[in-house]
């Protein structure tokens, strides 16, 4: 018999750590999202692919500079000393996940503006001839292009593994204390955006590539989730305490459910089924994806915080 | 250079929260919160039972994660006595240091900044003891320099059977409690 | 490394004793709310020592108020009580000032009694009422009708004006509610009180045993830090209790016995001193009276027959046994305080008094030390008018030991409600909480019926002041002057009580109450005195101490005294024999048993548990629950509910159940906890919470009431104390 009792009563903090609500899920989940948008159309660009005039070059980056604003937006919210946030650009503190990722999202805007001028719509160019200048300059040389396809496919992936380490660096926070979380994300974020743009890609060449290219995706997320588990099982009790709360306890009906079902496994049944042309395409799958990718964020960050080390070693 | 540290002696600690009243006045911490708490811990079946009472605060760690994970420099670690401290002014509220201890010592406090305490910093600056020391009426904490083998905390360390907590998160608490 | 000194050198100057402008209007506190708000106008930091009212130890304290706020209170390290440390409600006592519910100003009855709606009056409305009302009654049933009823040092001045209004019933509950059994029996054993502080020297003794006593829940002051010492010491600690508590957890022996069977314990733990030649036979031959029928009597209690009374296996009761006589006579029983538990109190005492009388301990270091005092002269009063008629708390003196200073409550309870021997038709209580002290709610409410006034002085709106016809308000002790305070203790000393901040409102010290009530009733002459200063100074300069010097110091130590019979103190036994009576012919001559006698307690029915209850350390009975801050520490309490029990009702921890007793009183909702650390007999929480008047609004209905599930008591033949652990209760889950 063990009976454990503790007098504080934080806000936040008891009866276990609840510090995050949905602002973080949803701006890991759009940070992750535009993370694999960057990656895509970098890839594009350097590619030369954004040669192609169907191609989702502007709209892309066009979306995911909204998404990254709105995930920022929601990460602004849940500050709680707002006024205080500039102090986040007075130092950059290398120990500090969260520093670099404050960085980062300034370097994501410059990138995706970039990535946007490359590709810009005829209306834009011909209301605002400064920019078509600076388009055309981007546009004279293959090698600045390509250079630009890369340094977004490179920041998009530190946005990507970024949203991951954050969380993994918590020693505090079992469940997330694992190296496969920034590749879990980094995986959903590719997931997701692939997703999103082949629903919404116009050109079907594109999107049957990126429906490919999201199976892939999909699979390597599903071998990661295992991996995951497997890694935490296999470490000591607290691990294998705060993993069991995704495959058996409070968090496992969502996470199976939603994360792994309706997230994972179904469309990708759905869209490996659409690609061999056994059905017709619809925004099924990919809606499923993107949906599976928030809850992803969603279940990880609430688990994590009532995953600790404390109520594990003494149960 | 001082190090600061706790000891407390479970043996003798009753779990009055005298020590949690105190911080509360000294520090005015606002209602609803607390820097130091209570831990009662107790094993067996009864008649038979053992109980470890604990007074417990930030563990002022050596290897702090929440000074480590803070984006904005406002957890940091004190010229004086190596412990850890916030700068209000600096703190965004973003919460990372909460996540990130182990403890759950930190709170925000309702102004929006992160809070936690300060082993009394002001006190001690003026030769007092931290306001939970001073107040204890079992005289069961200790306050003083790790580094000096000559402290009291020194060397009741050295003379008694004693543990922190939760060492294998890695953070090296700096309380010990005496069994 | 700088040096840590105890305390920075109190830096208290005359300008300490500037008072500090009054306050604004107190705001409700909520979570995370401020309590610090000051005076913005105000800048600096002063200090005043004072003495602590959070309970009545009377801890020596330093109270710090910086830019205008009441900011912190400290323990003044002059103060032999507490050695410069408070206990957690001392040091809580900042919020005492702050408290949201606080009595504001003088208020009158309009609805009816216990309605409590009422109108705002002025004082000298209030004080034309009051002394209205008393002097018909007076002229009708003469001054004996009225009952004053006090608890604590601040009910010493409108004492004074009642003894001065001819009344002779002056009632506290410290007696029948409390510690009078365990004065009666060491009286009749010893010929000498326990008293208050306890006279227990636990931090020199070498073995302790606490029948009950929760020290640690329990947190008077000294005998915590004695404690800590005991405990540093490595004493043994034997610790008798159906509930594995604090104390329990630092012991070397715990017994864990059934509920209402000590006795058995006590009289087999002297059988066992005595047939093993472990007793200080010497003492007994030299200094006793009735050994060999003491011994004859208690030989029938074996550890065997112990065990299935008390539970307590018969290994456990032998070696705790010889535990205490390996160290005697520096090791005791401690006399306990609240120890009106089954209505045999006083035997119950009596035998623990008399297992020390086996270690021969009385005096002896490590046991029990003589009281010092510091001699302080009264003030000069006049004489008070001769009472007429016998008091009518105790009529024929059925209860043969039932104390004179401190009064029958529950005696002069039973006279309001039948009218014999004769008519009471006031109460005037001055905090006390009566419907929370006395047991039987029910029956106080019978008897505040046949009342022609009911006038209740308190700080906040308590349960009995809800009831009243007149409630005054009256400032905190951190507001105020009050008497002298020097209680007997190791060491003489001398301590004061002087405001620190000014009250927030209309609220006025005892003092003055006492002062004006007087006046109005034309008993003006006996307050020759103006100002409260002019009686402290009288007082203090009498004595031949320095008024300036206590007035910044807080405290004066006076010479140390012999306190052990090691240090010269004589073998004395104030008894009709002069002997330590084992048997006692007083006892015998009333008809009493002249030695302890074990009797069985009744059985729990089935499906009932016994209500047990104590303290919470944070908490002082039912008058913190709605101090912020303590109320921040523990907000409401808790049933202990054995966690097998538990299992079988399918209540876990945490959950919300309602009490049920074997009268059919329901208790609020109340939060379980079910626990290994107590017997499947009994149920405990602690005493205070549960609050029952509206106007405690932050604490109302936070928790159960111990006292209204207390319907049933039991009163001790001997002294008239009241028994209050015989109720039983079963779960109703509800909620
Ligand atoms: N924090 C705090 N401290 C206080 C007070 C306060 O209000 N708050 N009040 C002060 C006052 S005035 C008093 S009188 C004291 C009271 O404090 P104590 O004198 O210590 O009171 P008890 O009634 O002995 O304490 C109750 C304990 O007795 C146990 N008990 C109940 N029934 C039995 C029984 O049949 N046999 C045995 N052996 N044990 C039993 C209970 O489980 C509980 O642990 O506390 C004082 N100290
Ligand atoms: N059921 C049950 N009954 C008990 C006990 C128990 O444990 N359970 N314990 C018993 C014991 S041991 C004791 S000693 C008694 C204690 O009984 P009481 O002394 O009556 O204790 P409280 O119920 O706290 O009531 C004290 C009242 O004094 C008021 N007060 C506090 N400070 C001041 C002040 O400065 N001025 C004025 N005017 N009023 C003030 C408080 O607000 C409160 O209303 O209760 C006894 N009755
Ligand atoms: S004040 Fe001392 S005895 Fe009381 S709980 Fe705190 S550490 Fe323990
Ligand atoms: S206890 Fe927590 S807050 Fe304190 S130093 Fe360690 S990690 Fe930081
Ligand atoms: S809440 Fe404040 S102190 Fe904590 S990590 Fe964020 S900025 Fe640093
Ligand atoms: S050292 Fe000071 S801040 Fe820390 S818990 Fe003790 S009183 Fe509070
Ligand atoms: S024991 Fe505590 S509440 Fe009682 S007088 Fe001392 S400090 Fe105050
Ligand atoms: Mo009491």
């Amino acid at each position: 018999m063990h009976e454990l009792v503790n007098t504080r009563h934080n806000l936040q903090i008891d009866p276990h750590l609840h510090i995050w609500g949905w602002e973080i899920g949803v701006y890991l989940f759009l940070g992750g999202i535009v993370a694999g948008m960057m990656i895509i159309s970098g890839f594009f660009i350097f590619t030369g692919r954004a040669k192609n005039p169907k191609c989702s070059c502007f709209w892309i980056p066009s979306i995911a500079l909204i998404a990254i604003s709105f995930g920022m937006g929601a990460l602004f919210l849940d500050l709680e000393h707002k006024l205080y946030v500039w102090r986040m650009y007075t130092t950059f503190q290398w120990q500090s996940p969260m520093s670099w990722g404050a960085w980062i999202l300034l370097l994501v805007y410059p990138v995706l503006i970039a990535n946007m001028l490359l590709k810009l719509p005829e209306f834009i160019q011909n209301r605002f001839s400064f920019l078509k200048k600076i388009s055309d300059t981007l546009n004279s040389k293959d090698s600045t292009m390509r250079m630009i396809g890369v340094i977004s496919m490179v920041v998009g992936g530190f946005l990507g593994m970024y949203t991951g380490v954050l969380l993994s660096a918590f020693g505090a926070r079992p469940l997330w204390n694992s190296s496969m979380l920034w590749i879990l994300f980094l995986t959903s974020g590719l997931s997701s955006a692939a997703a999103f743009i082949h629903m919404a890609a116009h050109d079907v060449e594109e999107r049957r590539m990126l429906a490919k290219a999201d199976n892939t995706f999909l699979m390597f997320e599903f071998v990661v989730i295992i991996l995951l588990i497997v890694g935490h099982l296999s470490s000591d009790l607290v691990h294998i305490e705060s993993i069991k709360m995704l495959i058996s306890g409070a968090y496992a009906p969502v996470f199976w459910v939603f994360v792994v079902g309706f997230g994972i496994l179904i469309p990708l049944i759905i869209q490996l089924a659409a690609v061999n042309n056994k059905i017709r395409y619809t925004a099924i799958a990919p809606v499923m994806v993107i949906i599976g990718g928030l809850i992803l964020r969603l279940v990880i960050v609430s688990a994590g915080q009532a995953s600790n080390w404390s109520t594990s070693v003494f149960k | 250079m001082a190090r600061y540290g706790m000891v407390i002696d479970t043996l003798k600690c009753v779990g009055c929260m005298d020590c949690v009243v105190a911080c509360k006045t000294e520090n005015e911490v606002p209602i609803g919160y607390n820097r130091d708490w209570i831990s009662y811990e107790t094993t067996g079946k009864f008649p038979s039972l053992h109980q470890e009472i604990r007074s417990e605060r930030c563990n002022q760690c050596d290897n702090p994660p929440c000074v480590y994970c803070c984006p904005c420099g406002a957890s940091h670690i004190s010229e004086t006595g190596g412990i850890v401290l916030v700068y209000e002014d600096k703190c965004s509220g973003c919460k990372a240091c909460m996540a990130a201890c182990p403890y759950g010592a930190r709170y925000i406090h309702p102004e929006g900044f992160a809070s936690k305490c300060t082993f009394c910093i002001h006190r001690v600056e003026t030769g007092e003891l931290p306001a939970c020391v001073s107040v204890c009426p079992t005289y069961c904490m200790s306050f003083g320099d790790l580094d000096d083998p000559q402290s009291d905390v020194s060397k009741l360390l050295a003379s008694r059977s004693n543990h922190s907590l939760i060492p294998e998160a890695g953070t090296k608490p700096q309380i010990y409690y005496l069994t | 490394m700088k040096s840590f000194s105890r305390r920075k050198f109190l830096q208290i100057s005359s300008a300490t004793f500037a008072s500090a402008a009054a306050l604004g209007t107190i705001n409700h506190v909520t979570k995370g709310s401020k309590l610090f708000a000051g005076d913005k106008t105000k800048t600096g930091t002063y200090q005043v020592p004072t003495y602590c009212n959070l309970c009545f130890w009377k801890c020596g304290a330093i109270a710090t108020v910086k830019d205008g706020k009441l900011w912190k209170i400290e323990g003044n390290p002059l103060d032999p009580l507490s050695n410069g440390r408070l206990c957690p409600r001392g040091t809580g006592g900042v919020g005492a000032y702050s408290d949201p519910t606080r009595l504001k100003s003088p208020l009158i009855r309009t609805g009816a009694r216990g309605n409590e709606s009422w109108k705002v009056v002025t004082w000298d409305e209030a004080f034309n009422y009051i002394a209205d009302k008393l002097n018909t009654i007076k002229a009708k049933h003469g001054p004996e009708a009225v009952a004053y009823f006090s608890h604590g040092i601040g009910g010493n001045f409108i004492k004074h004006t009642f003894k001065a209004f001819g009344t002779p019933h002056i009632f506290a509950p410290s007696f029948a509610q409390c510690r009078g059994p365990r004065e009666v029996g060491f009286e009749l054993t010893f010929g000498d009180v326990i008293g208050s502080p306890e006279r227990t020297d636990i931090k020199n003794t070498k073995c302790m045993a606490l029948i009950g006593s929760h020290l640690g829940e329990n947190m008077h002051n000294s005998q915590v830090q004695e404690l800590s010492q005991a405990v540093e010491n490595g004493a043994s600690i034997i610790v008798v209790d159906p509930r594995f508590s604090i104390v329990a957890g630092k012991a070397k022996y715990y017994l864990p016995i059934k509920p209402g069977t000590d006795m058995a314990l006590l009289l087999t733990w002297s059988n066992i001193l005595i047939k093993e030649g472990l007793y200080d036979k010497e003492y007994s031959e030299k200094y006793g009276i009735g050994f060999e029928q003491f011994a004859a009597e208690v030989s029938q209690y074996t550890p065997e027959w112990a065990y299935t009374e008390t539970g307590v296996e018969a290994k456990l009761i032998i070696e705790s046994a010889r535990e205490l006589a390996r160290y005697k006579p520096a090791s005791f029983i401690h006399p306990g305080r609240h120890v009106t538990w089954y209505g045999n109190d006083a035997q119950r005492s009596r035998a623990i008094a008399l297992l020390n009388a086996l270690l021969g301990n009385w005096n002896h270091k490590g046991a029990f030390w003589q009281p010092t005092k510091m001699p302080i002269p009264p003030y000069p009063y006049p004489a008070y008018p001769e009472a007429v008629m016998p008091r009518a708390d105790n009529p024929g003196k059925k209860y043969p030991w039932a104390g004179e200073e401190e009064g029958l409550t529950n005696g002069i309870r039973e006279a309001t409600i039948t009218g014999n021997p004769y008519p009471i038709k006031s109460w005037v209580v001055y905090a006390t909480n009566l419907m929370n002290a006395l047991p039987n709610q029910q029956e106080t409410l019978k008897a505040i019926q046949n009342l022609d006034l009911l006038v209740t002085i308190d700080v906040i709106p308590s349960e009995i002041a809800g009831y009243s016809d007149v409630v005054l308000p009256e400032s905190t002790y951190l507001e105020r002057y009050d008497d002298l305070h020097s209680s007997p203790f190791t060491t003489p000393f001398l301590g004061i009580r002087q405001p620190v901040i000014d009250s927030p409102d209309d609220q006025k010290p005892n003092w003055w109450i006492a002062k004006q009530l007087a006046g109005k009733l034309g008993l003006g002459h006996y307050f020759p005195w103006n100002d409260i200063e002019d009686y402290l100074k009288f007082r203090v300069d009498k004595a031949g101490l320095s008024y300036t010097e206590l007035k910044e110091k807080g405290i004066i130590l006076g010479a140390k005294k012999p306190v052990y019979i090691e240090e010269g103190v004589e073998e004395k036994f104030n008894t009709p024999s002069g002997k330590v009576e084992f048997y006692s012919t007083q006892l015998a001559e009333k008809g009493f048993d002249p030695i302890p006698k074990y009797e069985k307690p009744e059985e729990p029915p089935v499906g009932f548990m016994r209500l047990l209850f104590g303290r919470s350390p944070v908490h002082t009975f039912s008058m913190t629950q709605s101090n912020p801050i303590l109320q921040d520490m523990i907000e409401e309490n808790e049933v202990w509910i054995n966690i097998d029990i538990a299992k079988q009702y399918g209540i876990k921890n945490g959950d919300y159940i309602k009490l049920k007793n074997q009268d059919g009183m329901v208790s609020n909702k109340v939060k379980v906890k079910a626990t290994e650390r107590i017997r499947t007999d009994c149920v405990f929480m602690t005493h205070g919470f549960g609050h029952q008047s509206k106007a405690l609004f932050n604490t109302y209905q936070k928790g159960a009431s111990d006292s209204h599930l207390v319907t049933k008591y039991k009163t001790d033949p001997i002294m008239g104390g009241t028994g209050m652990n015989i109720n039983f209760v079963t779960i109703v889950r509800e909620a």
